[in-house]
C-alpha cells in the first residue's frame, strides 16, 4: 500500500546547524506514530516540514500523493493536514466558534449554517459545547487546546499533526487532551505527533521513532522501544524521561 | 498581607467580569478640556463679537478645507501605507528595497519642501516632458493646489504610516501567521482575517497620533495655494492687523479640532480592546 505520508532523505539546516539529516519516513493511513527525543533533535521540524511551515533545503516529500514543491500543492496538502500547536494559537479575538468556523468559510467555502454545525459537533466530541461564545483567554489552557484541535479538525484532515501538545499545560489538564488525542487515533485517524507523553504512547501509538541530532535513531513498537531499546542514545535518553 | 489580599480578590474579580462594571466605562474626563476649550471661543465671540465673531465668520471656510483635506489624506494614508508597511515585510527583493527607499528618502525631507516639491516642481516636469514628447494635454498641465497639497501629505505621512503598520504587524506572534496557514489560508486571507484585525488593536494609538500630527501639519499647506485656516487666518490679519486676536483664534480652533480627535481616538481605543 502506498504511505499517505512518504519522507525521503530530507536535510535541512538553519544557518550551520543541521536540523535535519537525510531523514527518510514512510507513514501508513491510519497509523499513529509518536516521535520522541532531545530538546533540538530535530524533532519538531520534521513535523512542520511535512505541512511546509518550515521548508527544506533537500529531499522529498509526498502527502496523500501530492508533492511538496509548488505552493499550490502546498495549499492543497495544508487543507488536507490538520496540525496542533504547542501553545494552542487559537485566534484571541475571535470567539471559540468563530476560530473553528472562519477556514471553513474561507477555504472550504461551507455556508454560515453549516460550518456552525460542524463546530458545535465538534465542541461536543471535545467535551465543551457550552464554550461556543467564549473568547480563548476565557478558557483554561486545557480547554484551548481542545478547541484547538476542533479547529484543525472541522476541516476534515486526514492527518493530524500535533507539535508537543501537552508540553504547556498544567498537569491536571494534560489527561482531557490526550483523551480527545486517544479517541481520534482509536477511530483511525492518521497521526504524527511529537510528544513524550508515554501515557498515550501505550494507549494509541503504532510505532515510536526516537530522533536525535536530525536523524532517525531507532523506531519499533512502543513497547520494544520503550522496555528493550538498541540503542545506547535510545537508552540514555528514555533514562531521563520514563 | 492577608487583608490586602482580600481587598484585592473583592475589587479585582467579582466587578471586572461584569461588563460596563469597569470604572474605565465612565465618561473620560479629558472630555471637559474640549468643553472648556469650546465654551472659551463661545465666550469671547459673545463677549467681543468684535473682533472675534468676524474672525470665526471669515476664517470659518478654510476650517472646513483644512478639515476636508486632513480627513481625506488620511484615508489615502492608511490604504498607502497598509501596501507600504506589507512591501517592507515582502520576502520579495525587489519590492522591499523599493518600499525601505521610498521609507528612507521620505522621511529625510521636510513636509514643507516636499510640499512645495509638488506644487512648484512637479508640474514644471510634467510640462517639460510634454514639451519633449510634444504631447499637448501635458504642456498646459497646471497644478491643482487642494490636489498636490493632499497628494504630497499623502506621500510623506503614508511612509510613516508603513513604519507603524510593519511594527504592528510584526508584533503579533509567528504561531498566529502559522495557524492560519496549516488550516489551508493563503496568506493574504491570514493577513485580512487574522493578523490585520489584531494589529488594528496594537497601532491604534500610533495612528491616533499620526492623525492629530497631520491636522497640525495641514496648516503648511498654507504655503502652497491653499486656503486652509491658516491661510484665511493670515488674509483675515493682513488686512485688519490684529495679530492677537487673530491668531489666538485660529490658535484655539486647532486646539479644539486637535483636543476632540485625541478623544475620540482614545474611545475607540476603549471600545477595541480585546475581550479580557
Amino acid at each position: 500500500m502506498q504511505p499517505i505520508i512518504h519522507i525521503e532523505n530530507v536535510s535541512k539546516s538553519f544557518g550551520a546547524i543541521e536540523a535535519l539529516s537525510r531523514v527518510s519516513l514512510d507513514v501508513q493511513k491510519g497509523e499513529v506514530v509518536l516521535i520522541i527525543g532531545p530538546s533540538g533533535s530535530g524533532k519538531s521540524t520534521l513535523l512542520r516540514c511535512i505541512n511546509r511551515l518550515e521548508e527544506f533545503d533537500e529531499g522529498t516529500i509526498i502527502v496523500d500523493g501530492i508533492p511538496l514543491n509548488s505552493s499550490a500543492n502546498i495549499n492543497a496538502v495544508r487543507t488536507e493536514v490538520g496540525m496542533v500547536f504547542q501553545q494552542f494559537n487559537l485566534f484571541p479575538h475571535l470567539t471559540v466558534l468563530q476560530n473553528i468556523t472562519l477556514a471553513q468559510l474561507v477555504v472550504r467555502k461551507r455556508n454560515k449554517d453549516e460550518a456552525e454545525k460542524v463546530a458545535l459537533q465538534l465542541l461536543d466530541k471535545v467535551g465543551i459545547p457550552e464554550k461556543a461564545q467564549a473568547f480563548p483567554n476565557q478558557l483554561s489552557g486545557g480547554q484551548q487546546q481542545r478547541v484547538a484541535i476542533a479547529r484543525a479538525l472541522a476541516m476534515n484532515p486526514k492527518i493530524m499533526l500535533f507539535d508537543e501538545p501537552t508540553s504547556a499545560l498544567d498537569p491536571e489538564m494534560i489527561q482531557e487532551v490526550l483523551d480527545v488525542m486517544v479517541t481520534l487515533a482509536k477511530e483511525g485517524m492518521t497521526m504524527v505527533v511529537v510528544s513524550h507523553e508515554m501515557g498515550f504512547a501505550r494507549a494509541a501509538a503504532h510505532r515510536v521513532i526516537f530522533m536525535d541530532g536530525g536523524q532517525i535513531i531507532e523506531e519499533g513498537a512502543p513497547e520494544v522501544i520503550f522496555s528493550s531499546p538498541t540503542q545506547e542514545r535510545t537508552k540514555l535518553f528514555l533514562s531521563k524521561v520514563l | 498581607m492577608d487583608a490586602k489580599r482580600n481587598i484585592n480578590s473583592e475589587t479585582d474579580t467579582p466587578f471586572q467580569k461584569i461588563p460596563g462594571a469597569e470604572p474605565s466605562a465612565r465618561i473620560d474626563p479629558w472630555w471637559w478640556l474640549v468643553l472648556a476649550v469650546i465654551a472659551l471661543i463661545v465666550f469671547l465671540v459673545l463677549v467681543r463679537p468684535d473682533p472675534f465673531r468676524r474672525i470665526i465668520i471669515f476664517v470659518s471656510d478654510g476650517l472646513w478645507v483644512s478639515i476636508s483635506i486632513t480627513l481625506i489624506s488620511f484615508v489615502l494614508i492608511l490604504v498607502t501605507g497598509l501596501l507600504g508597511g506589507l512591501g517592507r515585510l515582502s520576502k520579495n527583493r525587489v519590492i522591499h528595497g523599493l518600499s525601505t527607499l521610498y521609507i528612507e528618502v521620505v522621511r529625510g525631507i521636510p513636509l514643507l519642501v516636499q510640499l512645495l516639491f509638488w506644487y512648484f516642481a512637479f508640474p514644471s516636469i510634467i510640462q517639460g516632458i510634454g514639451e519633449a514628447l510634444n504631447i499637448e494635454p501635458l504642456k498646459n498641465y497646471l497644478a491643482n493646489a487642494v490636489g498636490m497639497a493632499i497628494l504630497g501629505l499623502t506621500f510623506c505621512y503614508a511612509a510613516y504610516m508603513s513604519e507603524i503598520y510593519r511594527a504592528g504587524i510584526q508584533s503579533i506572534p509567528k504561531g498566529q501567521m502559522e495557524a492560519a496557514r496549516s488550516l489551508g489560508m493563503s496568506y493574504f486571507q491570514a493577513m485580512r482575517y487574522i493578523i490585520i484585525p489584531q494589529a488594528v488593536r496594537v497601532i491604534l494609538p500610533p495612528v491616533g497620533n499620526e492623525f492629530i500630527s497631520l491636522l497640525k501639519d495641514s496648516s503648511l499647506v498654507s504655503v502652497v495655494a491653499v486656503a486652509d485656516l491658516t491661510r484665511r487666518g493670515r488674509e483675515f490679519m493682513s488686512a485688519n492687523f490684529i495679530p492677537v486676536e487673530t491668531w489666538s483664534m485660529v490658535a484655539l480652533l486647532y486646539l479644539v479640532l486637535t483636543l476632540f480627535s485625541a478623544r475620540v481616538v482614545s474611545w475607540i481605543e476603549h471600545k477595541t480592546r480585546m475581550e479580557k
